[in-house]
């Protein structure tokens, strides 16, 4: 009975203008055709990772090998080398920059002196907005046997070391740099976060006596809290990707053991090598799928834990 | 009174409080500096002589100082050429992600009542930006449609940017309905009141997202690398390249004479810095301006209610 209400109390569906339809409807033409091409002919041309491909023969001619590829690369030493550095690198960025970006979220909302607090968040910015190309080179230079960093360390009496073609720290000087770089995002969002945290709970702590320690703790940072859970969730989503440009970059040969990622392996094999186009892809693949396990995980948590939704 | 109430918050002021005060904004200060050391170190490495650079002593400030390296640069057709490129394709590649993300982000941006067939958009864009076919079937795609070497490899692959047009979406939501219905009470049509309504009230939002695309597409290289021939590389495919190739024989070079006289003609340290430091320099110059649209974008882009 009550059923039945509820289905009569339903407002009648608003007549469809097909016309109307039809003109939004072009209006999505145009990207629908570029991610078709762009995105998602790619997607289908994965069956190349299932062959032995060759440009001859191309996508449907080419003979189908099963699994071969896959059998093949798990074979492989420096495949799981490549698996591993991409999870301990993708891993330490991700928890790097989350802590440090807390950090330095709450201590630059302390400067009370507006223009150094600018000043600061414009300089780290900065190097968010500029290229791995070159921020990498640059990198390498300083990271270099005569670079700018054994020259400072010279002054404290330490030889000078190849730093950047070392297995020990060519990961710390990567995670560093990228937390360099990327570090400004987040330390940016926490900040608008903070920014929107109601004045009047900080004047009611104030007027109870409450000292800047107390208000941070209590305040500022609850009130951000929900941020830095939706911040970490969405971060999860990029456990494998270790950085392929900043890596292509700043690798060499030498540190192949502890710098090389699946996507830079995947562009040695798949582009560079001649005739290897179904390894490369399977390493793509590879890459892909468990990386799509863990973004949709990470997108259905945050839609699940703080209703956040892309669209 | 000015000089009272100054006295007034300064006695309020606890001096332990004052102390962090002190001590936090000198570390942050320390902290923001050091994040400069590289820059620095890179300008002083483009402006020292190369001895100085290959001894390893140059720090913040350049040691035998001289413009050689830029005098260098400003002769090489090839460094200006690619610029050029560059700015080629800054321009056309974000007129035409503007133009597609603008028009797919309007009907989107309607609840799926007044757009029918809006989930099924939406599913599509999700999958697409979840799940990628990777590098080599993108490659091989992009090559037998005979994009190589044209400047629609470098634009029509990112045109698409879904996660731009929800940054729009969100903005175009915001647009008062009062507005778009009294357009169409008018007789305007869709196209009409999205050129007209719309794109007017959203340009902050607009702004923002031509930043974002020209940045992408100045900073981006690796396509460059992989789709164009040396005649037509954008700048950073082209800095990429060179001190790639150039690394790739220090590193394969024996002594004997006729690499030792292959060597010498390799770019020198100072010069490779002085074509990064050029590279940075548009971005420097519009960043100081632009960041506040940039801050806002991110955000947006991330922090949705």
């Amino acid at each position: 009975m009550e059923r039945r209400q509820v289905i009569t109390a339903r407002p009648a569906r608003k007549k469809i203008n097909l016309k109307e339809q039809l003109t939004l409807h072009s209006m999505l033409l145009p990207g629908i055709a570029l991610a078709t091409v762009f995105q998602i002919l790619p997607m289908i041309g994965i069956i190349m990772a299932f062959q032995d491909y060759n440009v001859v023969d191309g996508f449907f001619g080419s003979p189908f090998v099963g699994f071969m590829n896959f059998y093949d690369l798990f074979m492989r030493p420096d495949f799981m080398q490549a698996t591993l550095n991409t999870v301990i690198i993708a891993f330490s960025k991700i928890v790097c920059i989350t802590v440090l970006s807390i950090v330095l979220a709450l201590l630059i909302n302390e400067i009370r002196i507006g223009a150094i607090k600018k000043t600061v968040q414009t300089i780290i910015f900065l190097p968010y907005f500029l290229s791995w190309t070159l921020l990498g080179n640059i990198m390498v230079d300083m990271f270099s046997k005569s670079g700018g960093f054994n020259y400072f360390l010279s002054f404290f009496g330490v030889e000078p070391v190849s730093w950047i073609t070392s297995n020990t720290w060519f990961r710390t000087i990567v995670v560093a740099s990228d937390v360099w770089k990327t570090i400004g995002y987040q330390i940016v969002v926490f900040l608008a976060a903070i920014v929107n945290i109601d004045p009047a709970l900080y004047e009611a702590a104030r007027i109870d006596g409450a000292n800047s320690r107390q208000l941070c703790r209590h305040i500022t940072l609850p009130g951000i809290m929900s941020m830095i859970v939706l911040m970490s969730i969405l971060n999860i989503g990029n456990i494998m990707n270790a950085g392929f440009e900043q890596i292509l970059v700043m690798y060499n040969y030498l540190v192949y053991e502890t710098g090389d990622i699946l996507d830079t392996m995947a562009y040695r094999i798949g582009l560079l090598q001649v005739g290897q186009y179904s390894m490369g892809t399977a390493i793509g693949l590879f890459k892909s799928v468990i990386s799509c396990v863990f973004f949709s995980a990470s997108y259905f948590l945050a839609y699940k834990v703080k209703g956040y939704k892309i669209f | 009174m000015e000089n009272i109430k100054f006295n007034k918050q300064h006695l309020k002021i606890a001096p332990s409080r004052r102390a962090f005060l002190i001590i936090n904004t000198s570390l942050l200060v320390l902290f923001a500096f050091v994040c400069l050391v590289p820059f620095l170190n890179l300008l002083a490495t483009s402006l020292s002589s190369n001895d100085a650079v290959n001894a390893g002593a140059v720090g913040f400030l350049p040691v035998g100082i001289t413009g050689t390296a830029y005098k260098i640069l400003m002769s090489k057709t090839e460094f200006f050429r690619a610029f050029g490129y560059s700015v080629l394709r800054v321009v056309t590649g974000t007129v035409l992600s503007l133009v597609v993300i603008t028009l797919g982000a309007y009907p989107l941006s309607k609840t799926s009542s007044v757009f029918r067939g809006r989930g099924f958009y939406v599913v599509f864009f999700t999958v697409t930006m979840f799940f990628s076919g990777g590098l080599v079937p993108t490659y091989i795609i992009i090559t037998r449609l005979h994009l190589n070497n044209t400047i629609f490899a470098l634009i029509l692959p990112t045109a698409m940017n879904a996660w731009n047009m929800v940054l729009l979406i969100n903005f175009f939501r915001q647009v008062p309905k009062e507005l778009e219905e009294a357009a169409k009470i008018e007789g305007a049509g869709h196209y009409r009141v999205l050129v007209q309504i719309v794109l007017p009230v959203s340009l902050p939002a607009i702004a923002t997202v031509v930043l974002f695309t020209a940045v992408q597409h100045w900073n981006a290289w690796f396509d460059g690398t992989i789709y164009m021939q040396p005649a037509k590389l954008p700048l950073q495919s082209y800095i990429y390249n060179m001190i790639n190739e150039a690394n790739t024989l220090r590193q394969n070079l024996t002594s004997s004479p006729e690499d030792q006289a292959l060597l010498a003609t390799l770019p020198t340290k100072t010069l490779e810095s002085a074509q990064i430091f050029i590279a940075m320099l548009p971005i420097m110059l519009v960043y100081p301006f632009a960041q506040k649209f940039f801050i806002k974008g991110l955000v947006l882009g991330s922090v949705k209610e």
